[in-house]
């Protein structure tokens, strides 16, 4: 069964398109595809914006993203002739929160939360936050408005999933019944100890054991504070989803033609429907092909062969290559076939995987990148990778 | 490779493994192999996953494993053929581990239920991470620790612990469990266990393993994750070894892999020695074959490049190779079967 080709030109050309998320689980390439979508509709007379999480670092160099500043910084080296741009910026989570915190608070009240110990460790910590902030930054870039293309990378979540549930997450965590038994005294003041009943105590009273007063005191600082921040929290959140669900959005599952990335990938194409969110297809990144028109087993069969000393057609003719060695030849031949049979092996395997992957997402356009042979770290780089990944169509 | 004069393993008087690296890289594989090969006859070795992603029953082929200890596995036996000893199993939740803290500290475990119902957990590892982080290293230790009886002199319950623990950009803090909670907990009983901990992690019965494939962004992590132990503990928390995964073996060395990376290999030997197979040079095979060995060859000269950055760490390193096919319980006796030859376990 073959897949549908995704045109990933018909994308970027499409002024209707206004974000592409590309999410995947880690290591895959999703960096690496949202910069090279990014590069490729920049030069294609987009006004692109990269939202970059965690590029890695000669990439990060060769876009000049190496001031953490927090916005989106243009990116030299891009060809303009046909009048689009491009910017790029990597994300600073801390930062990104604090912005949030000193934007719904006022004054006073935002230098508390930015100097209570459990915001501190909240946000700069990885678990949850770092999808968050991403996608609070999506919805602040957009909201700029300054660019007509974003394109965003999504946090190395453990799972693909992570980012799409973090905001919801933490919305659900501030609604939550420990949140309102602990900020109640301060809600509520003296008539909240009247209700206060006896299974509560027991377990504020365990609370303070277990955690100490201190601890107990500043949780509850923290979490007042922020619930009276919460209203605007969460109306970003569901601005940022909704923007998530609308027609200018694609998004694009990129994996590596592994089985882990691909039952990845496959939970992913089904919560997004779930969502309701626009899928444009699966980027299958790193796929081993050859054009070479010799099988596995024949290419390890005539190695053997030759590595034996075995020559059927007799002895080799010198005075090829090297004049010292005038057998290299054969040693060369052997890597050459060895190397062959390992290829078309490995090309074998991952073609089932995607095939098992196609026959039961049918519909979903794929679009295969080549394992290149380097790193993919510089301006160069980017641009075959969004050659490679335009050419599908054609 | 490694000297090895008196010693049984590299690690002799490790009681705790941590394997760590850059995601996808192979630690939930590796910290499996590891316990196998750790299983000699007559030792319990228990392996604990941290972040709920059921990695070992997937890899034993077992049921999801629930807050309890199962034995998945037999280990390697001594000279690799014979019976080893049992491997068990533990996925640490941070709820779990919340009630057996409340309930071996304080008896309380009814009201660690209530406390749970209320969604304190939850509650802690949205704006906490560092103590539902803190409750699953106290766990991992607790085992470590861990003995038979409480007379006296009792054997540990288990010979060694490894942990698949979360991925390098995460370990320093994760592992760094009493700095983590000490500006949330100056005083107190939190302080108190976080204390604890630390004082497991950081003495010479733990190690912290970085695995990692020879590829740029794995090895940085590994060497920037060194680094990051060695600045946020003061070298109080032991690096162990770096294992190299998945390695794909080089076809080519010496002469011919430097004259198939500078392109100074003619087509023409290629055709020579395919003839001499019996194979015939048809639409263009030589060619294609010559395109395939120069990137072949430039991917080994790379490994090899990214081999000689991880020996800056200055690190024991052990090699495992490119399992083919996948890795099933055959594979990870396998790997684990290479580890113990190296002397990693
Ligand atoms: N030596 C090996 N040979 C072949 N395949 C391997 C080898 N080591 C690991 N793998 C495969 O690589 C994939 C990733 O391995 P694994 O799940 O152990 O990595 P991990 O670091 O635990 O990943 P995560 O960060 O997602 O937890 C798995 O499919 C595993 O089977
Ligand atoms: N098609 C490719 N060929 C060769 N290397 C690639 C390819 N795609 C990605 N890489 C490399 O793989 C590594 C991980 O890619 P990255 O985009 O950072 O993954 P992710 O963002 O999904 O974690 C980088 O070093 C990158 O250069
Ligand atoms: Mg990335
Ligand atoms: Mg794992």
């Amino acid at each position: 069964m073959s897949a549908p080709r995704l045109d990933i030109d018909r994308i970027i050309d499409d002024r209707r398109t206004r974000i592409i998320v590309c999410c995947g689980s880690g290591g895959v390439g999703k960096t690496t595809a949202a910069a090279a979508i990014g590069l490729r509709a920049a030069e294609r007379g987009r006004q692109a914006c990269v939202l970059t999480v965690d590029p890695a670092r000669r990439l990060a160099q060769s876009m000049g993203l190496t001031s953490l500043d927090n916005i989106p910084r243009r990116v030299d080296g891009t060809r303009t002739e046909s009048g689009g741009s491009l910017h790029a910026m990597m994300l600073d989570m801390k930062r990104t929160f604090d912005e949030i915190v000193e934007a719904h608070a006022d004054p006073d009240r935002a230098a508390q939360i930015l100097a209570n110990p459990f915001y501190q460790s909240l946000s700069s910590s990885f678990a949850g936050t770092q999808e968050y902030m991403a996608m609070e930054k999506l919805g602040q870039l957009r909201h700029a408005d300054e660019w007509d293309l974003i394109v965003v990378d999504t946090p190395p979540s453990r799972s693909a999933l992570d980012f799409l549930d973090a905001p919801q997450r933490l919305g659900r965590f501030l609604d939550g019944r420990l949140i309102r038994l602990l900020t109640a005294p301060a809600k509520a003041g003296m008539a909240y100890m009247k209700v206060l009943n006896a299974g509560l105590a027991v377990v504020t009273g365990a609370l303070t054991k277990v955690l100490g007063t201190q601890l107990l005191k500043d949780a509850q600082t923290f979490v007042t504070a922020l619930d009276t921040m919460f209203g605007g929290f969460r109306e970003r959140a569901e601005w940022t989803y909704r923007l998530l669900q609308a027609p200018g959005t694609a998004f694009l599952i990129v994996a590596a033609p592994e089985p882990d990335a691909l039952r990845e990938a496959s939970y992913f194409v089904e919560r997004l429907d779930e969502e309701r969110m626009p899928l444009a297809g699966l980027v299958l990144n790193r796929v081993h092909t050859s054009p070479a028109r010799l099988s596995a087993a024949r290419s390890l069969a005539a190695a053997e062969t030759l590595d034996m000393g075995d020559r059927p057609n007799g002895p080799v003719l010198p005075g090829y290559g090297d004049p010292d060695r005038p057998d290299r030849s054969i040693s060369i031949t052997v890597a050459a076939l060895r190397t062959h049979a390992e290829r078309m092996n490995l090309g074998k395997r991952e073609r089932r995987l995607a095939e098992h992957f196609t026959s039961a997402h049918p519909a979903i356009p794929v679009a295969e990148v080549v394992a290149q042979p380097e790193d993919v770290h510089d301006l160069a780089g980017l641009r075959v990778i969004g050659e490679v990944l335009s050419q599908q169509a054609g | 490779m490694n000297p090895r004069p008196t010693r049984d393993t590299d690690w002799d008087g490790v009681r705790l493994h941590v394997v760590t690296g850059k995601g996808g890289t192979g630690k939930t594989t590796v910290a499996a192999a590891m316990a196998l090969a750790l299983a000699t006859a007559g030792r319990k070795v228990l392996l604990i996953e941290v972040e709920g992603r059921q990695g070992i029953a997937r890899l034993f082929d077992c049921p999801p494993l629930p807050y309890a200890e199962r034995k998945v596995a037999i280990g390697l036996g001594a000279d690799g053929a014979g019976q080893g000893g049992d491997v068990y199993a533990l996925a640490v939740e941070p709820e779990g581990a919340l009630l057996d803290y409340l309930d071996m500290f304080y008896n309380l475990r009814r009201t660690g239920k209530a406390l749970t119902r209320l969604g304190v957990m939850d509650f802690a590892s949205t704006i906490a991470p560092g103590l539902s982080d803190l409750l699953v290293t106290g766990k991992a230790t607790e085992a470590a620790r861990r003995r038979v009886s409480s007379r006296r002199g009792s054997p540990h319950a288990y010979h060694t612990v490894v942990m698949d623990a979360p991925p390098t950009g995460r370990i320093g803090r994760y592992l760094n469990v009493s700095a983590e909670v000490s500006d949330l907990a100056k005083v107190g009983p939190i302080r108190t266990h976080a204390d604890t901990v630390a004082r497991v992690i950081r003495s010479p019965q733990t190690v912290v393993h970085f695995v990692t494939t020879l590829e740029e962004m794995p090895v940085q992590e590994t060497l920037d994750g060194i680094g990051e132990l060695r600045e946020l503990t003061g070298g109080a928390i032991r690096p162990g070894g770096i294992i190299i995964n998945m390695a794909r073996p080089a076809m080519l060395a010496g002469a011919d892999l430097s004259a198939a990376v500078s392109g100074s290999l003619d087509v023409t030997e290629l055709a020579v020695g395919l003839k001499a197979a019996g194979i015939s040079d048809n639409h263009g095979l030589a060619a294609d074959l010559m395109t395939e060995l120069r990137e072949h060859a430039q991917q080994v000269i790379l490994q090899n490049r990214e081999r000689a950055e991880l020996a800056t760490a200055e690190r024991p390193l052990y090699e495992l190779p490119m399992v083919a096919d996948g890795i099933d319980l055959a594979g990870l006796y396998q790997l684990a079967a290479a580890l113990r030859r190296k002397g990693a376990a």
